[in-house]
């Protein structure tokens, strides 16, 4: 059977950096952080005091308060996002057969806020489990596409994709295969996260994964930096439409690119370190690249995982030396969590959005916070520091990498008819 | 208005998102107030807590409008 050509028709984005496409754009081409000390609770006995929280968010500017309720920060982030997708793709439900249009979500974690405050209610208690009759269908990780469906009345596939920090990057390859399969001619697809609290923190904490800059928040998420301590966590929700190309060309719908291949791949090595030499992530690079029928001279630009954890982001430079060859000397290669933090299950959301657009617009957003060079990493290689850089960019890749060893990639051309 | 009624509005209005003209004695929380059968879980048990009293199950499937629940907790809380 053919395939069916895929491309994106919507976005929307709800960021450290930005609470709208064109506000987190234009955070990203001004090389903002989005750190900032906590504000959700108080982090006194707390190794990390800061995050990059999505800023002044009132659940209520958006949502009924009774459906706020009812929903955990995850899910308002999903729906928030989402609302600007539908919007911008200019999908009227009402004409379009919503049996063939499904939601396909990623998160790492889910309703971790719900899980605290109700099991905190139940260690101050008595052993009764008095649990709010809500608990198990706010915190679960599939109620984000639920609710998604529910309110646009969305009855194809619907489902959620759990990879740890490549959650999103597989909702998005898992979207775009259905599509190409014919199995959905739209699906709403992308990611949301919301941990910035007292057991996410504490938990990466404890795993000494955090960056512990306390002194100066907007300069810790520094990748590929000699002095980056680890990653700084973010939060909030990004919303990508994909859409059969025949689907969007009968609605007139403007396309943004074209997705054309996703890779995956697993390093089984270990719980939470990178493989040393990079191998499961040169594979899935290897992966996307086949999926989508390219070879490393095709590709322009790489949004590099990049998290700022010492180990990382050396594994991942191997990875793409290894791959790429010479051709990794002409790739512009950057961390957009040198801005947004890492947002987790919600990273390859938000920072496909990032490739999409500067295909786009035919720039290159930076890594911000470069002061020292790494003398581990090779330094031909254009990680796009502080600045961002024009660029005609054909292609672009976006690496995720997830906790259990889980490596998902996906590439975005320029949309050619 | 009674004490323990005026409690019992205020929760089903916080609850609810409903107008407070709306929670009637008369009011089914289902048919009239748009509760589902979570939220009814949800306000027997945050009845529970506001008057401290333990509603078993086969009491709590009797209350279904907010006059049943006001009459329920002024028999049954000391």
């Amino acid at each position: 059977m053919e395939l069916k050509r895929v491309v994106v028709t919507g976005l929307g984005a709800l960021t450290p950096i930005g609470k709208t496409v064109p506000e987190y754009w234009e955070g990203l081409m001004n090389g903002v952080s989005g750190a900032a000390p906590i504000t959700r609770f108080d982090t006194e006995k707390f190794k990390t005091k800061f995050a990059c929280e999505v800023k002044n968010f009132v659940a209520e500017d958006y949502l009924e308060k009774k459906e706020a309720r009812k929903i955990d920060p995850f899910v308002q982030y999903a729906l928030v996002s989402t609302e600007e997708a539908v919007k911008d793709a200019g999908l009227d439900f009402e004409t379009l057969n919503t049996n063939r249009i499904g939601v396909i979500w990623g998160s790492g974690i889910g309703g971790l806020k719900t899980f605290l405050d109700e099991i905190m209610i139940f260690a101050k208690g008595d052993g009764t489990p008095r649990l709010n009759p809500f608990f198990i269908p706010k915190m679960i990780i599939d109620i984000a596409p639920g609710h998604i469906s529910m309110k646009y009345g969305l009855r194809g596939p619907n489902f959620s994709c759990v990879s740890a920090c490549a959650s999103s990057t597989n909702a998005l390859i898992d979207a775009f295969t259905y599509i190409r399969l014919g199995k959905a001619d739209i699906i709403v697809s992308g990611g949301s996260e919301a941990i910035l609290n007292e057991a996410g923190i504490g938990g990466f904490n404890a795993m000494h994964a955090l960056s512990t800059r306390n002194d100066d928040p907007q300069t810790a998420s520094r990748p590929f930096d000699k002095d980056r301590d680890g990653f700084v966590a973010g939060e909030g929700a990004g919303t990508i439409i994909l859409e059969s190309l025949e689907h969007a060309k009968a609605r007139g719908a403007k396309i943004y690119a074209e997705i054309v291949g996703g890779g995956m791949s697993a390093d089984a090595n270990h719980i939470t370190a990178p493989h040393p030499e990079g191998l499961g992530a040169r594979l899935v690079m290897q992966s996307a690249l086949d999926d989508a029928g390219l070879t490393t001279a095709d590709i322009d630009y790489i949004n590099v995982h990049g998290t700022s954890t010492p180990l990382g982001d050396i594994s991942e430079t191997k990875a793409i030396g290894t791959l790429f060859g010479d051709d990794a000397y002409r790739l512009n290669i950057s961390s957009t969590k040198s801005m947004t933090g890492h947002l987790l299950g919600a990273a390859g959301a938000v920072e496909s959005i990032a490739c999409i657009l500067a295909i786009k617009n035919g720039i290159v957003p930076p890594t911000i916070n470069h002061f020292t060079d790494d003398p581990a990493l090779d330094s031909k290689l254009n990680f796009t520091f502080n600045k961002a850089q024009k660029r005609d960019i054909r292609a672009a890749l976006s690496n995720t990498f997830g906790f259990g060893g889980h490596n998902a990639s996906v590439i975005f051309k320029k949309f050619e008819e | 208005m009674s004490d323990i009624a005026s409690r019992v509005k205020a929760i089903i209005v916080e609850k609810l998102g409903v107008d407070e003209g709306e929670v009637t004695p008369e009011a089914s929380f289902t048919n009239d107030l748009g509760a589902d059968s979570l939220d009814t879980v949800e306000l027997i048990m945050e009845f529970e807590k506001e008057f401290n009293v333990a509603i078993p199950d086969d009491q709590a499937e009797t209350i279904s409008t907010v006059g049943q629940a006001i009459t329920y907790l002024e028999k049954n809380v000391k």
